[in-house]
This record gives C-alpha cells, sequence and structure tokens, in this order.
C-alpha cells in the first residue's frame, strides 16, 4: 500500500477533520527538555533583575536624566513576569502561551539592558543621535499628545490610500484577469508604469492635486494598485480550467463563474498582492509624509530630527512599528478567516 | 427507464446521438492534430456505455464535446432531439480529480450546483437528501482537504447527481482511487444508475471496470481517434468479478487492444 493510499484511509477512518492543536505548532526551544521550563519561568524576572542592576550600579558616563520612567517600567516587567507562574492557576493557554514566548521576552529585556550599557553607561556611542532607553521613553510620555495625533493622521492617509489603490487594483485586476482583451491593452500599461516607485511621481502629484493630502492618498492608491492589480490578474487567470468546466456543467452563467469559481479560487493570490501592497503603502505613507503632509509619523520623524531630538525621532519609530504591525496582523487574521479552506498556510 | 411515457420524445430526451463528428486541434507549432475522425454512436436512453482506449483515442475529447464544452470541428451531436451547443446541467460531468471546490465544504460544495442554475432556495431541503445518498453526513461541514480522496470523489458525484442530470459524462472518475475504494464506488455508481436511469458515459482505462459496469463497451484507436469496435456486455448483473464469463471476455478484449495497433480496422464490431 502506498504512503498516500494509507493516509485516504487513515483519514477515511476518522471521524472529525483534525484541527493541528495550536501550541504544537508554534516553535518553542524550550518544549525540548523537561527541565527547561523551570528556567523558562525565571529567565524574564531574572533578566529584568539584571538590566534594574545595571541601571542603579553601574556609574553613568552621560549626563543622567532626571527621570525614572526606565526603572519603571523594568520593574513592571518584572513585576508581570513574577506572575507567570501564578498564571497557570488561572489558565493553562496563557501559562503555555506564556511560557513558550519567556525565552523571547527575556532577551528582550536583556537588549534593552545592552542598549542602556553602550549609550548611557559607557558611552560608546555619540549624543545627541544615539540617546538611552530612557531619553526614547522619556520623548515616548512627554511628547504622547502629539505623537497620538500623528498616528492618527497616518491612520486616516494610509486608510483611504490602501482602501482605494485595493478596491482599484481589485477592479482592474478582475477586469485584466478575466477578458483576454483588457489583458492585451491592459498589461503593457500594468509593466510600464507598475514597477515605478510612487514616491517617483511626488513631484507631479504636487503640482496636479488641489491638496497635499489628496496627492499623499493617491500616491499611496497608486503603490498599492500596482501589485493588487498584478497579482489578482494573475489568480484570476490562472483559475484551474477544470473548476470553470465543471460549474458550466452545472448550468453557471458568466457572474457564476467569475464571482463564484474564480475570484474564491483567485484568493490566496490576491492576498499576496494586498500583502504587498501594504507594505509599499507603509514606505510611500511615510516619505509621502515626510515631503509633502504637514502632519502624520513621517513628518514627525523629520520634524524631530530638525530640532536635533533624537529621543523623538526613536520614539516614533517605535510607535510605527507597533501602528504598523498591528495594521499587518489585521489583514493577517482577514485572510485566515477567508482563507481557512487552504491549508499549509504561513503564519504571522 | 423505470416508467414508459406515452410520448417519444421524452423517452429520446436523455439518447445521444453522434453523427460523423470531427474533431481537429491546431497545435502551437501551426499543424493540425486530428482528435477524433468521423464517429458515429448512438446511446439509447438509460444505457451505459465504457469508452476503452489508449491514451490519445480521442475519448476525453468525445466527453467534452457531448458535454457541450467544446464544439466539433464537423458533424452533429444531439441530445435526444436538440443539438448539443453548449454545457448545460442537464448532462453532468465528474472528472478524475474531484474538483470540488476547495474554497467550500461538502455542503456547500454540493449546494453549489444548485446555486449555479439560481434555483437553491427552492430546492435546498434535497441537498441533505444527496448528502445521505453518499453517505457524507458526518463530513458536511468538511473542506474538501480534510476528506479522503474517494470521499471527495462520492461528494463529486452528489453534486452532478443534484440537478437530475439525464446524463452523467465520467472522465475516468475512479482513476486515482485505490482498488477497494474504487470496487466500492463502482457498485455505488451502478446504484445510483439503475435507480434513477440516468444515462452514463463512462470513459476508463481499466477493462474490468468496463466489463463490470457496462451495457456496450466501445473500443477506440488513436491518431485519428477511431471506434474500432463495439462489444455488447450480455452479462446478468451483479456481474461476478471472477466468473468464467467475465474473465474470458477480459482475456479477448486484451487480445483485441494487444493487436488493435497492428490491424487498425475501422467501424467493424462485433454486432
Amino acid at each position: 500500500m502506498t504512503l498516500q493510499q494509507m493516509e485516504i484511509n487513515e483519514a477515511e477512518s476518522r471521524s472529525e477533520p483534525d484541527v493541528a492543536p495550536a501550541i504544537a505548532a508554534d516553535y518553542s526551544p524550550i518544549a525540548a527538555k523537561r527541565r527547561a521550563p523551570v528556567i523558562a519561568m525565571f529567565a524574564t524576572p531574572a533578566a529584568a533583575g539584571v538590566a534594574l542592576a545595571v541601571h542603579y550600579w553601574v556609574p553613568n558616563n552621560e549626563p543622567t536624566p532626571n527621570t525614572s520612567s526606565y526603572p519603571v517600567l523594568l520593574a513592571g516587567v518584572l513585576g508581570l513576569s513574577l506572575l507567570l507562574p501564578i498564571s497557570q492557576f488561572f489558565s493553562v493557554r496563557l501559562k503555555n502561551w506564556l511560557l513558550a514566548k519567556a525565552p523571547l521576552f527575556a532577551v528582550a529585556t536583556l537588549t534593552l539592558c545592552a542598549w542602556e550599557l553602550i549609550t548611557l553607561k559607557f558611552a560608546l556611542m555619540p549624543l545627541p543621535f544615539f540617546p538611552g532607553p530612557e531619553g526614547v521613553l522619556q520623548s515616548l510620555i512627554n511628547d504622547r499628545r502629539l505623537l497620538a495625533d500623528s498616528t492618527w493622521h497616518s491612520l486616516i492617509l494610509l486608510m483611504g490610500g490602501y482602501l482605494a489603490g485595493s478596491i482599484a487594483g481589485l477592479i482592474s485586476g478582475i477586469i485584466m484577469g478575466w477578458s483576454i482583451k483588457a489583458r492585451y491593452w491592459g498589461m503593457p500599461i500594468l509593466k510600464i508604469v507598475g514597477p515605478i516607485p510612487a514616491t517617483a511621481w511626488i513631484p507631479l502629484a504636487m503640482v496636479v492635486c488641489p491638496s497635499a493630502l489628496l496627492s499623499a492618498v493617491s500616491l499611496i492608491a497608486l503603490a498599492v494598485w500596482f501589485p493588487v492589480t498584478m497579482l489578482t490578474a494573475s489568480g484570476i487567470s490562472n483559475t484551474k480550467a477544470s473548476y470553470l468546466d465543471v460549474a458550466r456543467t452545472m448550468g453557471a452563467g458568466r457572474l457564476y463563474l467569475i464571482f463564484r469559481v474564480a475570484i474564491p479560487a483567485a484568493m490566496p493570490s490576491i492576498f499576496i498582492g494586498l500583502f504587498m501592497g501594504l507594505g509599499t503603502s507603509f514606505l510611500t505613507l511615510v516619505v509621502a509624509e515626510t515631503v509633502g503632509v504637514k502632519s502624520g509619523l513621517g513628518w514627525y520623524v523629520s520634524w524631530a530630527q530638525g530640532w536635533a531630538e533624537y529621543g523623538k525621532v526613536y520614539a516614533a519609530i517605535v510607535i510605527m512599528a507597533a501602528f504598523f504591525s498591528t495594521i499587518m496582523t489585521l489583514l493577517f487574521a482577514l485572510r485566515d478567516r477567508l482563507l481557512v479552506w487552504q491549508k499549509g498556510v504561513i503564519k504571522w | 427507464m423505470v416508467i414508459a411515457p406515452a410520448d417519444n420524445n421524452s423517452i429520446d430526451a436523455s439518447s445521444l446521438q453522434i453523427r460523423n463528428v470531427t474533431k481537429r486541434f491546431i497545435a502551437p507549432d501551426g499543424s493540425q492534430l486530428t482528435a477524433l475522425d468521423n464517429v458515429s454512436l448512438s446511446i439509447a436512453a438509460g444505457e451505459m456505455v465504457s469508452l476503452v482506449g489508449p491514451s490519445g483515442c480521442g475519448k476525453s475529447t468525445l466527453l467534452r464535446l457531448l458535454a457541450g464544452l467544446d464544439q466539433p470541428t464537423a458533424g452533429e451531436l444531439r441530445v435526444g432531439n436538440e443539438p448539443i451547443r453548449g454545457p448545460s446541467a442537464q448532462r453532468g460531468l465528474m472528472f478524475q480529480d474531484h474538483n470540488l471546490f476547495p474554497w467550500l465544504t461538502i455542503r456547500r460544495n454540493i449546494e453549489s450546483a444548485l446555486v449555479a442554475r439560481g434555483v437553491l432556495r427552492e430546492r435546498r431541503g434535497e441537498v441533505d437528501e444527496f448528502i445521505q445518498l453518499v453517505g457524507l453526513e458526518a463530513f458536511a461541514n468538511s473542506y474538501p482537504h480534510q476528506i479522503s480522496g474517494g470521499m471527495a470523489q462520492r461528494a463529486a458525484l452528489a453534486r452532478a447527481l443534484v440537478n437530475h442530470p439525464k446524463v452523467l459524462l465520467l472522465d475516468e472518475p475512479l482513476g486515482a482511487l485505490d482498488a477497494f475504494t474504487r470496487m466500492r464506488m463502482q457498485d455505488e455508481v451502478l446504484r445510483l444508475w439503475r435507480s434513477r436511469g440516468t444515462t452514463m458515459v463512462l470513459v476508463t482505462h481499466d477493462i474490468d471496470e468496463a466489463i463490470y459496469m457496462s451495457d456496450r463497451i466501445v473500443m477506440m484507436t488513436p491518431r485519428p481517434g477511431r471506434i474500432e469496435r463495439i462489444i455488447e456486455v450480455n452479462q446478468p448483473r451483479p456481474r461476478q468479478r471472477n466468473s468464467s464469463q467475465f474473465l474470458e471476455l477480459r482475456g479477448r478484449i486484451l487480445e483485441m487492444l494487444h493487436f488493435a495497433g497492428e490491424h487498425a480496422k475501422t467501424g467493424a464490431g462485433e454486432r
């Protein structure tokens, strides 16, 4: 009996479709050893303790900040990580998750410590370009109003541009994927215009668009439009011919073939386009804000740099990381929801 | 057919006529390939006919023409008195790959045949019947990749039948299954064929399958695709795969297939 047949028989005999346990799918270096959980449980508190010790006992070689937000943060990490052994009494899933991520948290804490050592403690990096964790944290706290406002403006700009570009890309992609004539005339335009970075159009966009905001939105939309169109068209035109044949012998009309066969079949490809578009939209957003629009995180970074307040620059970058990563996670969640039928998808 | 209706037309409505059909394809290098050369065949309503022959003999091409997915270069195909101009829900089709839509659950896949014709609302009740008919109640909400090949092929059968087609065209539907599942599925198809009176045309590579299932076996030869001969299987059903008649017919067909290449003759069958 071949392996495939054995799999078939096995599938035949089981009554429930299997869902892989979420924990097993995650990579966890500590799962391998039996004694490891104890080490993992105390790795983060130990790292936080080391970082606190370094902060208080290693002498400063740069001007001492007169704030205490950094030790407060470390103390918070220490306190929360000590709750880990207690968490198992509330939720085994929470405990397992924390245990699996413990090495990451510990190393992240040690990275903060190393950062403080090479800046504030040993002054290996020149000021004002490389402030310590305290400086960045303080900028984050002091400037929270302006940062929140900038994030809000970036969000509006990004969403406007991304949605417009995605919708336009989906429409043009579906038309070009389905109609041979549209592909004949559309592809050359797509191939020539598409690869131009959207940011290269900034001079033109500023002249043509009545407002800086509108020009930024259209640039982001353009940046998103290209990958979405390309991958939607390719997904639609690569629909398995036999799916369409089967549908036609079921009495399906053209609308059914497009909306119920070709588009669902193209979904995995469409999502690749949407992810690529999201990446280029972040890039275009930051550039557009830096040179055109007078608000948003991109603008904030260049403004802070103008005042040589590098703590603020890094604070804005930290916010961007959290902001972009959240949006990416949301798109992945949407993908996972719509493509549950697909097996072996990449995890985010 | 179980019931004999008064007017002749409705009996004929599920018979198939293939008249002098030729199908040529143009290869990318510009040369012509004759897939079918002047093929004529008449299939009665409610008959089970197998098409066998080496690859390239045009049996799948003939099936696609019957489904209406392709048009013949010359000649005519009719279902009943109607010429075949395009695909229709009256003629169901099943491939070697189940071709279930991977993005739909088994239940939704079977419903999709009703959705395609826009009759889901009126006929939704029948879906459960068909899920039961192929024994997939426990897997109705599974996705195709979660079930075995045999189960997927049964689901595809249910999807092909839910529109009550008069003709079912089967393109090696059991080819990818293991021997045990395949034999079970053959009985299942026969059971459905007998209870519904559907005309069935089965393309197969498997001589045993052809003898076990069909009323007539149409043997085809390649380059150009022609009907070599037609063998009537006059054996009572259910057939025994190890009966002497069965084995004798099997031996004869294998011999014919062996010599088919050397004595390429047209038409002349055993009838």
